[in-house]
């Protein structure tokens, strides 16, 4: 048993599982607060990912165009809920589902077109390209340890906010029961807009933050809007605790999943097979756990009380 | 109502008598992937074969020459409409383009049952080389596992004794994996198939460190492609383990790299059965009109096998006199081969995919522009290994 | 059946359809437009998908997102089968509905225990898992597909699915049995249980009836015959592939029925002819097609919402108060 890979791939693991947290941190609040089925928070981590690399080539500064992203990906995100998704409020979920379904197609396409099938990317600066070296031999890239303080900061911020904050406070009684918190008089077309708002900047921001590794191209919301939707329902809809809780355990299962399947099951049929099943079961496990836990807790690990 | 009427407008126009064609045309019906990110091999097929047609003067055997291009869309049932579509209401001579071995096997058998000749500009599927084998099935590129058994050789030839190897878990991807186990004479200290849906090779790139390889081989196409290398340098192996790769560093996204700045990729070694320096008359006027047609870029080889594919069929033509619709005339035409290819020379076995060199080529940054450079010979008249299960 | 239903807008609308597809053949060629009969072949099999979806879509509120699934184990059944040179319709077809069931109910047992979004997520789930799997498996081509050499033969003289006009017409005469048989299973005992549980599933537990059972045999019919139209693909196209099970396909299936009028009996066939000719003919404009198809998606879902037929319906005479 190699300890330092091991200790590697947890980091790995805990890497992606970040990422696949900040887009689904959005994703549950919008889903949990609006009941809004949104096909397109893949698109609008696509958003992030394009207008940073555009912002971070025209400023030569990968912290000033992100931090410029920033803000463009709020004035992104609210004009889309104003323009489209506010009225798909009170449809039922097949509409959601249908009308975001049309909007991933028409952004694909237009991003096609701008950007060219080639997509677009972003280079880090020299400082962190480095690797840093931790006891016991173990490295990780530099970069990598960026996101996952990021990330980390980010799920800090989002728990105070969500917690300490009245904002926080209106979120979390709007998780649990919408039309109370309407009959109390809260603006909760405020309420909405606002965590719209949210939610797309933390998806761009997921977007942006990983481009530097995965480059941008377009289509690359829907792998990750899948595994988003399995975390929250994992998670439990509408649960930023279930958010970080299910995205870490995704993020660690995919990865020691695709590190030591191939290990494990050549300890039990021949070397062809294993090549064959191991690929082919690391690319499911993550569904299967989702299976298994909705077997078992049909509402997700988390669920907000009273939801 | 207004859906109707956006249908109905564009509905008769579709629904128009076609115009009387000239019978003396010939047309050449063209299935390349001109949507989606792939569409970056596509449109560099697309602008060869319209070097092609200049080359030919636009005409085939003397007669007026016609292409008409088809988008696949990258799915099979969509390529297998077109081809229809061409076959049926276009009546194309011939069929050519086909970049995806599964639009290839949705379509071919539609031409094939046609009468009409297909020939694959790109997708390599085995089965067409061996037991599929077809009288009007022609392939101006390759069988899929021949590249990379090129490659196994040329890293039996470089030495390298530990290697790891990289690639995707689908049919191409495992036909590569295949192809280089076949030839390569050391030991596979590692090997990792990722599912398509990932960019993220953080725990592969962290198990090719633990096993400590003296060389990596990848096949990371297109986007994949730009991602891993990202990530190899990140992770600080351009400095231990050289890269070998095929199908990922080509003409086609080598702009791109050089666009992105990753300097890494300069040095790096690949192989292909043709390079854009490859010293023959045909391949510099083809390369340099290329770049003429083509936002200045250096082709790659899936615009090589493109050009390569429409003289092929232009040979065919000639040697019937010009009769495109007299099939066995213009297929012993084709079996001969005598065009002047960007290979230099080219000849065909008898299930028609070429017997060919393979080259070792290497990354080079000349006059500003990165590109592909020819550095030695690997294997010489290669043919697919399933050949002999062809019962032409 | 009643026949004033033909003098409606619905009843003309429909008529024209099921008489377009009966005359393609001939209509076809008659345009100069030859291929035109292999489009409505496809048309009609992707609408035998789409009405086995509106089956529990439509009438039963479940929204499968892996419902493609079904078209590749249909169409895999008669793949594999042929790989190994085995042609009788006796036994691929038999196998092939009997596996869609099959993976129905275990798909169904597990999902249908989840309601809403969770349910949607689930089916999708498991559509990922056996595409993925079907792509590992490399025996059956993976993902370069498995071409068929031979259509599945019954046996029957000069009844042969290798001929066009006899493979399009057994097309045909399914997909009116699956119209028929939606319409029997609809306005039977066992489908205003599910059109109901539909309304108020609580309300349906509360005087009796347990839904679960229900919903589950509708879940495995509309299985089976989705396996039908994968038979029936792999027979057309001669040609399999993992692709028929991509979820982006069940997502097109959904807006097929809902585009058609969800929850009618015809709705699925219309869906289907326009969807399919709206995307041929776009394309043919223009290869960036998905601009104008997104909004358009859009603007159904915004301002269509009953589809065609329930644009249709608009022109009728409301049904006087029955006494």
């Amino acid at each position: 048993m190699n300890y330092t890979l091991l200790a590697e791939q947890f980091f790995n693991g805990f890497q992606l599982g970040i990422i696949l947290f900040l887009v689904a941190a959005g994703l549950t609040l919008i889903f949990g607060i609006m009941d809004l089925v949104n096909l397109a928070h893949g698109t609008l981590y696509m958003f992030g990912a394009f207008f940073a690399s555009t912002l971070v080539a025209v400023t030569d500064s990968l912290v000033l165009g992100m931090i410029l992203a920033l803000p463009v990906m709020l004035a992104a995100g609210l004009l889309l809920e104003f323009s489209i998704l506010r009225t798909l409020y009170e449809r039922n979920h097949l509409d959601q589902v249908l009308a975001t379904f049309g909007l991933i197609l028409f952004f694909n396409e237009l991003f096609l077109i701008v950007w060219g099938p080639e997509g677009t990317g972003i280079n880090l600066p020299p400082y962190l390209t480095g690797t840093i070296t931790l006891p016991g031999g173990i490295t990780v890239p530099e970069y990598r340890m960026v996101i996952i303080a990021s990330g980390l900061l980010v799920a800090l911020l989002l728990y105070v906010l969500v917690s300490k904050t009245r904002v926080g406070m209106l979120i979390r009684a709007g998780a649990s029961n919408r039309e109370m918190v309407g009959a109390l008089g809260i603006n909760i077309k405020l309420l909405f807009t606002l965590v719209f708002g949210l939610g797309a900047v933390l998806a761009g921001f997921a977007g942006m933050i990983i481009t530097p590794i995965t480059q941008a191209d377009s289509g690359m919301g829907e792998s990750i809007l899948i595994l988003a939707f399995v975390v929250i329902v994992i998670g439990g809809i509408g649960s930023i605790k279930g958010a970080f809780i299910a995205a870490i355990l995704t993020g660690l299962i995919d990865t020691m999943g695709r590190s030591f399947i191939d290990v494990a099951l050549l300890q039990i049929m021949d070397t062809v097979a294993a090549e064959t099943a191991g690929p082919a079961i690391s690319s499911m496990m993550i569904y299967i756990l989702m299976a298994i836990i909705l077997a078992i807790k049909p509402s997700g690990l988390f669920p907000p009380k009273g939801a | 109502m207004l859906k109707k009427l956006i249908l109905a407008a564009p509905l008769a126009a579709m629904l128009a008598v076609p115009s009387v064609e000239a019978a003396e045309k010939i047309k050449v019906g063209i299935v390349l992937t001109l949507t989606t990110p792939a569409s970056i091999m596509g449109k560099q097929m697309k602008a060869a074969y319209e070097v092609a047609y200049d080359h030919l003067g636009g005409k085939m055997g003397g007669k007026e020459l016609e292409l008409i291009f088809e988008d696949d869309g990258l799915k099979p049932n969509i390529g297998k409409q077109k081809t229809e579509k061409l076959v049926k209401k276009d009546k194309v001579d011939f069929l050519t383009g086909y970049i995806w071995s599964h639009v290839l096997g949705a379509s071919a058998p539609v031409a094939l049952k046609a009468g009409k000749i297909f020939v694959s500009a790109n997708a390599g599927h085995s089965l067409y080389a061996g037991k599929k084998c077809h009288k009007n099935f022609f392939n101006a590129a390759w069988e899929n596992s021949q590249n990379s058994m090129a490659m196994g050789t040329m890293l039996n030839q470089r030495g390298v004794k530990n290697l790891y190897i990289l690639s995707l878990n689908y049919a191409a991807g495992k036909q590569m994996v295949t192809g280089v186990e076949r030839t390569f004479k050391g030991n596979v200290v590692g090997k990792d198939l990722v599912p398509t849906s990932h960019k993220d090779w953080s725990a592969e790139i962290a198990k090719v460190k633990a096993a400590k390889p003296d060389g990596v081989f990848v096949f990371y196409p297109g986007s994949w492609g730009l991602a891993f290398f990202t990530q190899y340098k990140q992770a600080g192996l351009d400095k231990t383990t050289p890269l070998y790769s095929v199908f990922s560093v080509d003409g086609a996204n080598l702009p791109v790299y050089q666009k992105r700045k990753m300097k890494h990729m300069i040095g790096t070694f690949n192989t292909m059965f043709w390079a854009p320096d490859l010293d023959n008359a045909v391949n510099k006027r083809f390369v340099a009109d290329f770049a003429k047609k083509y936002k200045g870029q250096i082709p790659s080889h899936y615009a090589a096998q493109a050009y390569d594919s429409l003289m092929l069929i232009a040979a065919g033509v000639k040697a019937a006199g010009g009769d495109a619709k007299n099939t066995d005339a213009v297929r012993k035409g084709m079996e001969e081969a005598d065009f002047g290819s960007v290979r230099g020379k080219i000849k065909f076995g008898k299930n028609h995919f070429p017997i060919q060199n393979f080259y070792a080529r290497q990354v080079i940054n000349k006059n500003g522009q990165w590109q592909l450079s020819v550095r030695q010979t690997v294997v010489e008249d290669h043919a697919p290994v399933m050949s002999n299960e062809c019962k032409l | 059946m009643n026949l004033e239903i033909l003098k409606t807008p619905r009843g003309i609308y429909n008529s024209l359809l099921i008489l377009l597809c009966i005359f393609m053949p001939w209509i076809a060629p008659a345009i100069g437009q030859d291929f035109f009969t292999d489009v409505f072949g496809r048309i009609m099999i992707v609408a035998i998908a789409a009405i086995s979806l509106n089956l529990i879509m439509g009438f039963g509120g479940m929204i499968s997102f892996g419902h493609a699934v079904f078209v590749g184990i249909g169409g895999y059944a008669v793949g594999i089968f042929a790989s190994h040179g085995i042609e009788s319709a006796y036994i691929q077809w038999p196998v092939g509905l009997l596996m869609s069931g099959l993976f129905a109910l275990i798909i169904g047992a597990i999902s249908l225990r989840t309601r809403g979004v969770y349910f949607i997520m689930i089916t999708l789930a498991f559509a990922q898992m056996i595409y993925f799997l079907s792509v590992s498996i490399e025996k059956y081509g993976s993902d370069d597909g498995l071409t068929i050499d031979a259509r599945s033969d019954f046996g029957i003289p000069f009844y042969d699915l290798n001929d066009a006009l006899t493979m399009y017409f057994t097309v045909f005469v399914l997909m009116v049995a699956c119209l028929l048989i939606t319409r029997k299973m609809v306005n039977s005992r066992f489908g205003r249980v599910i059109r109901a549980a539909k309304s108020n599933d609580e309300r349906m537990h509360t005087i009796g009836y347990p839904t679960y059972g229900y919903k589950l045999t509708a879940f495995v019919i509309a299985g089976m015959m989705c396996g039908l139209s994968g038979l029936l693909s792999a027979n057309f196209e001669d040609f399999v592939s993992p692709d028929m099970m991509f979820w982006t396909f069940s997502g097109e299936l959904i807006f097929i029925v809902v585009l058609g009028g969800m929850g009618t009996i015809m709705g699925p066939l219309g869906g289907a002819i326009i969807f399919l000719l709206l995307s041929e003919v776009l394309s043919n404009i223009t290869n960036s097609w998905h601009l104008i198809f997104g909004p358009f998606l859009i603007l159904v879902v915004l301002f269509a919402r009953g589809g065609v037929e329930g644009f249709l319906a608009k022109f009728e005479k409301s049904p006087e108060a029955k006494s």
